[in-house]
């Protein structure tokens, strides 16, 4: 399915631009477009949210937010390495109960428990990995969903640690006692106090993300995808940087997890089910996973549609296999796929 | 330079490379030829580690590398295209050979530098050396099948290699491309002073530039010598170049 929907996507574009590859082409260039700072202007809006938006909107950006950072740590393993794991979800689960756990029952600050949910989603991914990298294709996604399911049991049964079916509720947020005395920011909620250090982090997070993808270690991960076989003889031990792929893609799942443990207040088996993996990669693949911006704009399509048909909450499930039917014949390079080949249809008439 | 000793490989029962031995001398540039099905890529993927051998061994400058993993052969200073082209379809000719360098100086762990401003001087005089100038920013899954096949070479000399493995380097090329490219490879062997190991499947191309020629016939080498001796082989006449 995946290797299919990729080649027609490069095509299409390819054959409308040669000149750049198609993650840098959208408004790129000269145009007025390209010049605009889209990506300071999306972070200064998300943080106006609780300011402008009200307690609902907060609400719903946060949760775009850290579903943003979920599908962007996908799309590294996906769209950028080619590898198609359904069992992501285990990573954020990791993240979400290393948090919680380290919070509510040790009372460890956030300010160390975020970087060890990090951690602990590493080191799963580290473990997990080294087994997943050594299967191919169907057999990897089948090892990652068996990986997941196996934290789903885990966070379900082992009551002690991890609240078993009832789950770990009334995590307590992060202090901000500090920010009393700041203006602005002291008279705020404790929700949005937290939705901006949420909105920081994820910030940070997908900037650093985005460097790796622009570095060597991010274009040797583009010629596994390609084409491992040839990423072989030109010197890539293959397994290896998949493993890597694999690890780097957990931690900020892992992150992500911490953020929304903290955000719903509370951990639950329910999180790690692995119908949650099936999700985040509709939400990719809905964006376009062929662009950095596409899985944060799938994360934003998809939670918005949600809350538009939540009278029909029941029909959940049926939108979501409608939006894969139109996505998978209609537009197989997803909402950037589609605005990109509008894109250069428009400028290849205004040429002529 | 390279030694083969011995080389079996089997695909359930069917013996496809049946104990063959090969010596290339450093600077050679030899052939292997044979009819459909012969066992040529067979054995290129078994000296590459791309298939590992049921017996028998490979040996590099003395070293052994039998059944090595094809990254850490590749690091050892050989270079291989494939008979079916295989290059990185998504990404642009240029990022294509610049990812090659980028691997080949050890720059894979650098998870920091912008990989575009890296090694680009490298990159363009490869891009020159196998005159794909013009086609620097066209994604290489759309150019046509020979610039694809002059993208592979550049690929495998990105690397550096001592030992260069060519499977059919102008298969379903036209008369003018084979003949270019011929050029082309010939050019980049002398001024690198390459070994050469190829396949091929036009006996004029192979005789034009062959200083030793292997016949491989149904997995065996019937023949191994240089051009004049192996055109005047019996047995090669009679199985080989009797049908063209
Ligand atoms: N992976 C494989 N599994 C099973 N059989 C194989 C495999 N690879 C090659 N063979 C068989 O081994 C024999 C030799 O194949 P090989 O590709 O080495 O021939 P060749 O000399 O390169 O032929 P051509 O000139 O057509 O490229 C063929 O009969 C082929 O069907
Ligand atoms: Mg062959």
């Amino acid at each position: 399915m995946t290797s299919e929907t990729t080649t027609t996507t490069t095509t299409g574009v390819a054959e409308a631009t040669p000149a750049a590859p198609a993650s840098q082409m959208i408004g790129g260039g000269s145009s007025v477009i390209g010049r605009i700072p889209w990506t300071l202007i999306v972070f200064l809006v998300a943080c106006s949210v609780p300011w402008i938006g009200g307690r609902y909107n907060t609400f719903l950006a946060e949760q775009i937010a850290i579903d943003a950072l979920f599908a962007v740590s996908l799309n590294l393993l996906l769209g950028t390495t080619g590898l198609v794991s359904f069992g992501h979800v285990a990573y954020f689960g990791v993240g979400a109960y290393v948090c919680g756990i380290l919070m509510k029952t040790y009372n460890v600050p956030f300010i160390l428990a975020f970087p060890a949910a990090g951690l602990g989603a590493a080191l799963f991914a580290l473990v997990s990995g080294y087994f997943c990298v050594r299967l191919i294709k169907l057999y990897f996604a089948m090892l990652t969903l068996a990986f997941s399911q196996i934290i789903w049991a885990i966070a379900y049964k082992w009551n002690d640690v991890t609240g078993g079916d009832q789950g770990l509720p009334e995590i307590p947020f992060p202090s901000f006692d500090w920010l009393n005395h700041v203006p602005w920011l002291g008279d705020l909620k404790t929700s949005d106090q937290f939705y901006l250090l949420t909105v920081l982090l994820i910030a940070i997070s997908l900037a650093i993300i985005h460097r790796i993808v622009r570095s060597p270690f991010g274009r040797v991960l583009t010629t596994i995808r390609d084409n491992p076989e040839r990423a072989a003889f030109i010197g890539v031990n293959v397994k290896l940087y998949q493993l890597a792929a694999f690890v780097v893609a957990g931690t900020f799942a892992g992150f992500a997890g911490a953020l929304y443990g903290l955000f719903s207040r509370g951990v639950f088996a329910d999180y790690v089910f692995w119908s949650k993996s099936a999700e985040v990669m509709i939400m990719t693949i809905l964006g376009g996973m062929d662009y950095f911006w596409g899985p944060p704009i799938g994360a934003f399509a998809l939670v918005w549609l949600n809350q538009e048909i939540t009278d029909y909450t029941q029909y959940w499930p049926f939108f979501l296999g409608a939006i894969l039917l139109v996505l998978l014949f209609g537009f197989p390079g997803g909402i950037l796929g589609g605005v990109d080949m509008l894109w250069q249809r428009l400028r290849r008439a205004r040429r002529a | 330079m390279l030694e083969v000793r011995g080389l079996n490989k089997s695909f359930s029962g069917f013996r496809a490379v049946s104990d063959v031995d090969l010596t290339v001398e450093t600077g050679q540039i030899a052939a292997v030829i044979g009819p459909n099905g012969a066992g040529k890529s067979t054995l290129f993927n078994l000296i590459t580690g791309h298939l590992r051998p049921d017996t028998g061994s490979v040996r590099l400058d003395g070293r052994d590398i039998t059944g090595a993993a094809p990254h850490r052969i590749v690091r050892m200073g050989v270079g291989r295209s494939f008979q079916r082209t295989n290059i990185f379809a998504k990404l642009t000719v240029f990022e294509n050979l610049q990812a090659a360098f980028l691997v080949h100086r050890g720059r894979g762990r650098d998870f920091w530098s912008r990989a575009a401003a890296l090694y680009r001087d490298d990159t363009e005089r490869l891009l020159a050396s196998i005159g794909l100038v013009d086609q620097r920013d066209t994604v290489a899954g759309t150019l046509s099948y020979g610039n694809q096949k002059q993208l592979e070479l550049g690929l495998a000399l990105a690397s550096d290699p001592a030992l260069l493995l060519l499977d059919e380097p102008t298969a379903g090329m036209s008369a003018t491309e084979t003949h270019d490219t011929i050029r082309l490879i010939e050019r980049i062997a002398g001024e690198r002073s390459l070994t050469l190991l190829f396949t091929e499947h036009d006996m004029d191309v192979v005789f034009q530039i062959a200083q030793k020629i292997a016949v491989l016939h149904q997995g065996r080498v019937i023949a191994d010598g240089a051009p004049e001796e192996v055109r005047a082989d019996p047995e090669v006449r009679r199985v080989y170049l009797g049908e063209h």
